[in-house]
């Protein structure tokens, strides 16, 4: 029988026993008087409040007890005292055991609504996919569902139709609502080449795309199934509660003999308010509360995060958002745009071109994908290379119509030479924020490249907005320092560490947290051990697998400021389960002595009634409280009183 | 002197739940056997679990099947926290568990309120 059932039978079998008790002093009185109630009582015990007793059994038969145990000592105890005290013509008190049993199940029906609708947010995301894809096969557009779509299908898109999987449109153009995945509330416009979301809607126009990656690959997929491990993970300030719960049951059936004791044998009570007094603390006694107030908060905390396009890996990460003290960012792709262009050529503008190209084209490095670019424009030839070799942190060189080339920054200049003139060019162009590239033949400069990678419009925002949150903000970046100073104070960044070899990201992190903990912000794959060293890692969303795998918040949006929504949304979460475990607490630790009686002399007590409708809405109150944290605002910007 | 008596049963009860609930217990204990590339455990739910730990060897796909004999809502969900697991478990009903068993190591799960511990070892 479902807990709802059971729940109205104990009702509507308890009501006459509360008009009984409201109308008693009116003069009105059940008829059948004891009888009646004992009926009305056996039929509760029997149909609503056995499950207790069975689950109290079976787990006291392992060595556990739970708060069924509670629950089914206290209402037994009530019901066969009563029987008793029937017998013996002596004060009953079936309406406690009945009302008890109602209460408790009244407790637990609204929190099974409340659980199911905490845990079901993520579950409606993986409701956001397409049902079916058009899709070409055998020259043909055919509808076929979702699940037999394979990698490098072409898919047909039509207005207002959803994307199925992740891909790459071959052809045709669109506007796009990428927000159920991304959180990005603007739909941005897509062309040839560019990547499309499963799951996101298409907009106006219509177009084709090569299906990448289906099934569990895809972003949604991912998605979903990192948030879904956030959202069960524990909180290390978890620990408390497991040592709590695992003696919590046996204290408090230790402390009701007690009470029992204390009022019967001590203070000479009699048998039935002595037994009151034990019945209400067995009953006020809610573990429950204590092992939910982290697992709901974590659950909608991190839920409601996912949908702002932030991904809060586990509860660990949550925790330690709250004593950051400084937040690190990577330069390039982080801060910048991550896509640098070449703005000027020192030199002969061709020569100077041509053998940068011809030593970059095979680089996979930002900056030689500029130079490889600016050289297609400018329709420059490539020349032969041979004996390609990679200096380390410096560049690269190589043989160039049997010449030695070069090309590096300015780490280099320590084995070649410059003249004085191009030299004071390099210092006026790296303080323009120019990352400067040197082109070399045979120990010689004979040009500059000049590179610049602008920072993301809301790079500054972001920075002021962690700011004013008290933290401090470091940049660590491999480029020179007066391009990183210049940077720097273009978005308001407090202090550079430039010239960083790849390898040393960590260490500077290391460094970094002798003064406190260290959140990094990053996106590319060197970034991804500093990601794993600092205390926070924040992944880019748009960065390498691999920085993803290592960080333990993924911005989704590729958005600064949402480094700052991340941490806000963090602590609000981490506060609200202190807060959850502050009233658990206190409810337990300051109900128990009261339903004891310890307060008799100043009239404070509490019905075993009373006792069961505090505890039923004390777990609830959790649980509320933690659907709270759905309506919580969420401010970016924090201000100082 | 039934004071007496009461304080003295009193104590006795007292001193059988610490004995009880405190002392040292056997767990049931029970390790998977593999056959046709395949592992598989039966859980009942019942008042905890039984049996309470569970081996599971390395590498072999796993399938722990939970029944909940309980009718109580403390136990209706199964949590696998160091796999991203939470699954509603209807009663009565045979619920089928995947275990990703590629990294050895002891995991722990729990019911929905974190009351009831299971243990997982993975060697």
């Amino acid at each position: 029988m479902s807990i709802t059932k059971r729940f109205w039978i104990s009702l509507i079998f308890s009501l006459p026993m509360l008009a009984n008790m409201i109308l008693m002093p009116f003069g009105w009185m059940l008829p059948g008087g004891n009888w009646t109630q004992l009926i009305l009582t056996t039929v509760i015990m029997i149909i609503s409040a056995r499950p207790f007793w069975q689950s109290a059994w079976a787990s006291f038969t392992k060595h556990h007890s739970n708060m069924d145990t509670l629950v089914a000592i206290g209402t037994v105890t009530a019901y066969v005292y009563s029987i008793y005290a029937m017998a013996t013509s002596q004060a009953v008190f079936f309406e406690s055991a009945a009302f008890v049993t109602t209460f408790v199940l009244l407790g637990q029906v609204f929190e099974e609504k409340m659980r199911n609708n905490a845990s079901n947010a993520v579950e409606k995301l993986v409701d956001l996919q397409a049902k079916d894809a058009e899709v070409m096969r055998d020259g043909k557009l055919v509808n076929i569902p979702l699940s037999e779509v394979i990698v490098g299908d072409i898919v047909r898109v039509k207005p207002g139709q959803k994307v199925a999987v992740d891909g790459v449109i071959t052809e045709g153009t669109s506007t796009i609502d990428e927000s159920m995945v991304t959180g990005e509330s603007m739909p941005v416009s897509k062309k040839s080449g560019d990547k499309v979301i499963g799951s996101t809607i298409n907009s106006n126009g219509t177009f084709m795309f090569r299906a990448e990656k289906v099934g569990d690959d895809t972003m949604l997929s991912q998605i979903v199934e990192l948030v879904k491990k956030a959202q069960n993970s524990h909180a290390p300030i978890q620990n408390l509660t497991d040592k709590v719960s695992d003696i919590f049951v046996p204290t408090v059936l230790i402390i009701a003999i007690f009470t029992f004791i204390f009022w019967y044998v001590f203070l000479g009570a009699s048998v039935a308010s002595s037994l009151i007094f034990a019945v209400a603390v067995v009953v006020i006694a809610c573990p429950c509360a204590l092992g939910l107030a982290t697992p709901t908060a974590l659950m909608v905390g991190t839920g409601r995060s996912a949908k702002m396009g932030i991904l809060i890996k586990n509860g660990e990460v949550l925790e330690a958002v709250n004593d950051v003290k400084t937040v690190v960012f990577d330069k390039t792709g982080t801060i910048t745009v991550g896509k640098p262009e070449v703005t000027d050529v020192v030199g002969d503008k061709r020569t100077v071109l041509s053998v940068a190209t011809g030593l970059e084209q095979s680089s996979e490095h930002p900056l030689a994908s500029a130079i490889v670019k600016r050289a297609e424009n400018e329709a420059i030839s490539i020349p032969k290379v041979s004996q390609f070799k990679a200096i380390e942190g410096k560049g690269v060189s190589a043989l160039i119509n049997d010449k030695k080339s070069f090309v590096g920054n300015d780490k280099l200049l320590e084995d070649v030479q410059i003249d004085a003139k191009l030299k004071q060019q390099v210092i006026d162009l790296q303080e323009e924020a120019k990352t400067v590239v040197f082109v070399g033949v045979e120990n010689k400069v004979i040009g500059l490249i000049a590179i610049q990678d602008a920072p993301k419009e809301t790079s500054k925002e972001a920075i002021e907005d962690l700011k004013a949150r008290g933290l401090k903000t470091v940049m660590l970046t491999g480029d020179n320092q007066r391009v990183a100073e210049a940077i720097a104070s273009q978005v308001g960044i407090d202090s550079v560490i430039a010239d960083v070899l790849p390898s040393d990201k960590a260490d500077h992190v290391k460094a970094l947290q002798q003064d406190g903990k260290v959140a990094f912000v990053g996106d590319g794959i060197n970034d991804a051990p500093a990601l794993t060293v600092a205390d926070v890692g924040i992944a880019m969303g748009s960065g390498t697998d691999i920085a993803i795998e290592s960080g333990g918040i993924v911005l989704v949006k590729n958005d600064l400021r949402d480094v700052d929504r991340a941490l806000a949304l963090s602590k609000k979460t981490f506060n609200r389960i202190k807060l959850n475990l502050f009233w658990a607490f206190v409810y337990n630790i300051l109900g128990i002595p009261v339903a004891a009686g310890i307060f008799y002399g100043i009239g404070l007590t509490l019905s075993p009634e009373l006792a069961g409708l505090a505890m039923a809405f004390s777990s609830l109150s959790v649980v509320t409280s933690s659907m709270l944290l759905n309506k919580a605002k969420i401010t970016s910007k924090a201000k100082f009183a | 002197m039934t004071k007496l008596l009461v304080l003295i049963v009193g104590l006795a009860i007292i001193g059988f739940i610490v004995w009880w609930f405190f002392g040292k217990h056997e767990v049931a204990e029970v390790s998977a056997e593999v056959s046709n590339n395949n592992q598989s455990i039966d859980v009942e739910v019942n008042g905890g679990y039984s049996p309470e730990t569970v081996v599971l060897k390395k590498g072999v796909p796993a399938t722990l099947n939970f029944t909940r004999k309980d009718k109580s809502s403390c136990l209706d969900r199964v949590v696998f926290s160091d796999f991203g697991i939470n699954k509603a478990l209807p009663i009565n009903e045979e619920e089928k568990i995947e275990i990703d068993t590629s990294k050895a190591g002891e995991y722990q799960w729990a019911c929905g309120m974190d009351m009831f511990h299971g243990k997982l070892i993975i060697k």
